[in-house]
């Protein structure tokens, strides 16, 4: 059955580092980043783009790793929340989720951060109305939207840009 | 998920040759947003999955003449959304854009995909009937043109066959100026899929349009053209009599998930009602 499975070489930047691996057709980029690079911040949990916890930007883009397949990835530029941190040292949207309060059982904040870190890259002053926008794709079932909210208008207002 | 194999073909009659040979065992494939939740769940099991990202006929992009505006068939509903002249000439369509699932999803979700898996619930469909799209569309006889009015059969077809792709959308712009508005009712604010879709265009001739989806197999278009929708200075009671004629033709299915039959109709009255009065008003403005 194994031998029916189509592979097919794909060449990424993950982060910065040209990856250069065969992936099978049918396997999503979750899968991939996950099973075959080991980046396990990105979350496997809705698998039908509603919650946001696989969220990666992808040419600058955010989208549901879960609803893209690898092969679509190939010559792509992707940023996961792996990609964020730099030598070791948390980025300042990051050390806000922490400050605010924002991260409790932390499963859905790896896809909040990345949606958050996007969102002030397109808009690096947004309203309260931009960031509840910016971040509707992104559910937290422990309902910490206030906390996050406020990390991220924190971050915005800090950053003086 | 179960295994498929996988084809990226670089020019669109290798595409058309593609879904030719296999017919109902290919599925073409854009943003993957509704595709790849069905390649899992097992509702879709083509035997080849169609990319057509790499074709060069297919590029995304919304292109414009002085009468025309095309969008590529591929463009995100982000890109819709954000376009200046969309925004100015076919506001409802920028609203339906950016309505659609989340950000992640309207940075990758296609128009043409929007239209193409014709869900009686898409958002996009009911401002493309207001505007009198046309959907041009390849197959093995060439290319035609597809009154967006003739394009929705039921829920999940269209009128494409198996090995037809939709190229583009066109829409006229109009001779007139026009006032329009794109509203929906879901269940929570934010990500959802509507339970009603409404869009409404009215113009300086007395005319309007409304189109309403989610209530039927189909969204459907009507045309009224007594002026006395368009009117400012109409009764609500008018109005009213007209919009319970105008919405006679919904057909809200029993069995559906996201709201009650008669819940869609007593909004789709709300919405009617709200859409014709924020067109009328925005006819208005300079």
């Amino acid at each position: 059955m194994n031998d029916d499975v189509q592979r097919l070489p794909i060449s990424v930047t993950v982060n910065g580092d040209e990856r250069v691996l065969e992936v099978a057709v049918h396997h999503t980029l979750l899968d991939v980043l996950r099973d075959d690079l080991a980046l396990t911040g990105s979350k496997e949990c809705c698998l039908v783009g509603e919650c946001g916890a696989c969220t990666v930007i992808l040419d600058g883009r955010t989208v549901d790793a879960c609803l893209v397949l690898a092969v679509e990835a190939d010559g792509t530029s992707l940023t996961t929340i792996e990609g964020l941190a730099s030598e070791g040292r948390l980025s300042p949207l990051q050390a806000a989720f922490l400050d605010h309060g924002g991260v409790q059982c932390g499963f859905c904040i790896p896809g909040q951060v990345v949606s958050a870190h996007a969102l002030l890259q397109d808009n690096p002053h947004p309203t309260r109305a931009d960031v509840d926008e910016g971040i509707a794709g992104n559910l937290c079932r422990c309902g910490c939207y206030e906390q996050i909210t406020e990390a991220i208008l924190r971050t915005a207002e800090a950053s003086g840009r | 998920m179960r295994a498929f194999s996988y084809e990226r073909p670089e020019t669109l009659a290798d595409a058309l040759a593609l879904l030719a040979a296999n017919g109902r065992d290919a599925r073409p494939l854009v943003g993957g947003t509704d595709l790849i939740i069905r390649l899992r769940d097992g509702t879709a099991r083509p035997r080849i999955v169609v990319d057509l990202k790499r074709i060069p006929e297919l590029r995304p992009g919304i292109e414009t003449t002085t009468d025309l505006l095309t969008i590529g068939a591929t463009t995100a509903m982000t890109d819709i959304a954000a376009h200046a002249l969309v925004r100015q000439r076919f506001l409802a369509l920028a609203e339906a854009a950016a309505v659609v699932g989340s950000v992640q999803i309207r940075n990758r979700a296609s128009l043409g995909g929007n239209i193409c898996n014709a869900s009686p619930a898409a958002d996009t469909a009911t401002p493309l009937l207001i505007y009198e799209a046309v959907v041009i569309v390849a197959g093995p006889g060439g290319t035609r043109r597809i009154p967006i009015r003739d394009f929705f059969i039921r829920s999940g077809e269209t009128a494409l066959r198996p090995e037809d792709l939709a190229l583009s959308i066109e829409l006229p712009i109009p001779g007139h100026r026009t006032g329009s508005v794109h509203l929906r009712r879901t269940r929570r604010r934010g990500h959802d899929l509507a339970s009603v879709t409404m869009s409404c265009l009215v113009d300086d001739r007395g005319i309007t349009r409304l189109a309403f989806g989610s209530v039927g197999p189909r969204p459907i278009l009507v045309e009224e053209t007594t002026g006395v929708l368009a009117d400012p200075g109409a009764t609500d009671g008018a109005k009213a009599a007209l919009l319970e004629t105008i919405f006679s033709s919904a057909t809200p299915s029993q069995g559906s998930m996201r709201a009650s039959p008669e819940y869609r109709l007593a909004m789709l009255r709300v919405l009617g009602r709200r859409a014709v009065a924020i067109a009328i008003d925005r006819l208005a403005q300079p």
